[in-house]
């Protein structure tokens, strides 16, 4: 199993498309650390545009590392799925269209095993593409724009909310949501996989996979009430932000900041384990339809 | 007939010279207020922020006061940031009595806890300054200002509570409430995806109508009086 996983590590990591994931990141966090660099207090005025008359604060110290990484996984992990994607679901359907899935399960393995290794490989990707993430978008950040008290803007019902979480609460939030997010980019993963048996080649799941993606996460965006109740909890992409619920800060009465504290651990772990139980499920169907399929290729 | 006339303008006189009094008065004890006030060039103070705004949600803050002649006030917090009140240059008192520019009015006396204060309305002589009414609360026995309300043309209202301790000589206040008047801050739409979590604001309308107020305290810890601050810092 373990001589298996390594052999689709490498497989994966001697694709160029491998790479593309990487460089995109990069490039993305890059553009924006620049165009905040050279003129991130538009961006502040912009958000605060309805309290500027106030109060003041220093907008210099709020555009720090910690600010950048948070506003930069804010636009990335809704488009990371794609790249993810591009690897995930050329598992199945690129050994087809090479024509090697027919002599790799001829090989002493089960489907099953196969299945899973090619799961386990893509959340290996899925892991690095994350660490990626955090080395370009967090701790590049941090050497860039320095540290400091981290601001988080937030719609809450028809409300707004300004919260502040101090430079000495926030490293193990990003650990968590990172943490979190690699389980909510492994059901990307899973999907693909299980598109990816369906296909002979691996634009066709690629595409089915970002379609998917992008129709539910329109969906989970509509503020509409009868969606709200009756299609969101159904949608797994109502659940990759769950990420943010550890920057959500716990407050007291009086609405001042409890250090440590999360505003609604609860929420966070049910859709942790609702992400949890939608990989299980495409990884266990991705396992029944591989066992049945009819290998022609 | 004659001599009506003549009482009814005696009358007048007293009242008038009454009242002249009183302004004097009034006046007088707005001079010994500043008095104490103007003993205080520049200071440097160590204090404890504690905002409370509906929609920001913040830990208290350790910040550092400056205040320098005639008018210049910067709240620092050295380790971190903190949301400062615009209006909160006015808990520089020089800011509510400097130059003399105004009518002071009394207003009669008051309570404030089981001190006896002495309102007094102060009227900017110019047309066009920002501040349209200040009324301040006066202990005439400390000679310091308990209470001060303020409405501005573009900035609202706002109010300062103050409590005194060992630097009353000098009118600085050991303990400071600030309550000023706040919009309700919204974001631009759709640059978020929020998570949501199930929870909701069930927010009376009260509630709703209380956040239109925001409240800062601030507790003096200690105060480094006329001993320099540096520009820089206002900057």
């Amino acid at each position: 199993m373990w001589t298996l996983l390594q052999i689709e590590l490498f497989k994966i990591s001697k694709r160029p498309r491998t790479y593309i994931a990487f460089a995109a990141v990069a490039a993305i966090v890059f553009i924006f650390q620049f165009a905040f660099k050279a003129d991130g207090q538009s961006y502040m005025d912009l958000m605060l545009q309805s309290v500027k008359d106030t109060f003041t604060f220093d907008r210099v110290q709020a555009i720090n590392g910690y600010f950048m990484c948070y506003i930069i996984l804010n636009t990335l992990l809704i488009q990371v799925p794609i790249l993810i994607a591009l690897i995930a679901a050329d598992s199945i359907s690129g050994e087809a269209n090479m024509g090697t899935l027919r002599l790799l399960i001829s090989k002493p393995i089960s489907r099953t095993q196969l299945i899973l290794v090619k799961f386990a490989a893509a959340t290996i990707f899925t892991i690095f593409l994350l660490l990626w993430m955090a080395i370009t978008a967090l701790f590049m950040s941090l050497l860039i724009f320095g540290t400091g008290d981290m601001l988080v803007f937030r719609s809450k019902g028809d409300e707004s909310q300004i919260l502040l979480i101090t430079k000495d609460d926030i490293m193990w939030r990003y650990l968590a949501a990172f943490a979190y997010a690699t389980v909510a980019l492994t059901v990307i993963a899973a999907l693909s996989l299980l598109l990816s048996i369906f296909a002979e080649n691996s634009i066709g799941p690629i595409i089915a996979t970002v379609c998917i993606v992008i129709v539910c996460t329109i969906i989970s965006n509509i503020n509409v009430p009868i969606i709200d109740k009756n299609v969101k909890p159904f949608l797994f992409t109502s659940y990759l932000v769950g990420w943010k619920g550890f920057f959500y800060i716990g407050t007291d009465a009086d609405g001042k900041t409890i250090r440590g504290s999360l505003e609604n651990w609860p929420a966070i772990r049910k859709s942790l384990l609702i992400l949890i139980a939608h990989i299980f499920i495409l990884v266990m169907a991705a396992v029944v339809v591989f066992k049945k399929k009819d290998i022609l290729s | 007939m004659i001599r009506l006339k003549k009482i009814a303008t005696l009358v007048v006189l007293i009242l008038i010279s009454f009242a002249c009094v009183q302004a004097q008065d009034v006046n007088a004890l707005i001079a010994k207020v500043k008095f104490n006030i103007d003993k205080v060039n520049d200071y440097e103070a160590t204090a404890r922020m504690i905002t409370n705004v509906s929609f920001l949600k913040v830990p208290d803050a350790d910040v550092k006061v400056y205040f320098k002649k005639p008018n210049q006030l910067k709240i620092k917090n050295e380790k971190g940031i903190s949301f400062v009140p615009k209006g909160a240059v006015s808990i520089n008192l020089n800011n509510i009595l400097s130059g003399g520019k105004y009518t002071a009015i009394d207003a009669g006396t008051d309570k404030i806890g089981n001190t006896t204060v002495r309102i007094v309305k102060l009227l900017p002589e110019d047309d066009n300054a920002d501040v349209v009414l200040s009324t301040v609360y006066i202990d005439e026995a400390a000679l310091v200002i308990r209470r001060a309300k303020t409405t501005t043309r573009t900035n609202g209202s706002y109010q300062l509570e103050m409590n005194y301790g060992k630097y009353s000589a000098f009118g600085l206040p050991d303990k400071i409430v600030f309550t000023f008047d706040t919009k309700d801050y919204k974001l631009p739409k759709g640059v978020t995806f929020d998570f949501d979590d199930g929870t909701q604001n069930n927010r009376s309308a009260a509630d709703k109508a209380k956040s239109k107020n925001g409240k800062a305290e601030i507790t003096f810890s200690s105060y480094v009086v006329n001993k320099g601050v540096a520009e820089d810092v206002f900057k």
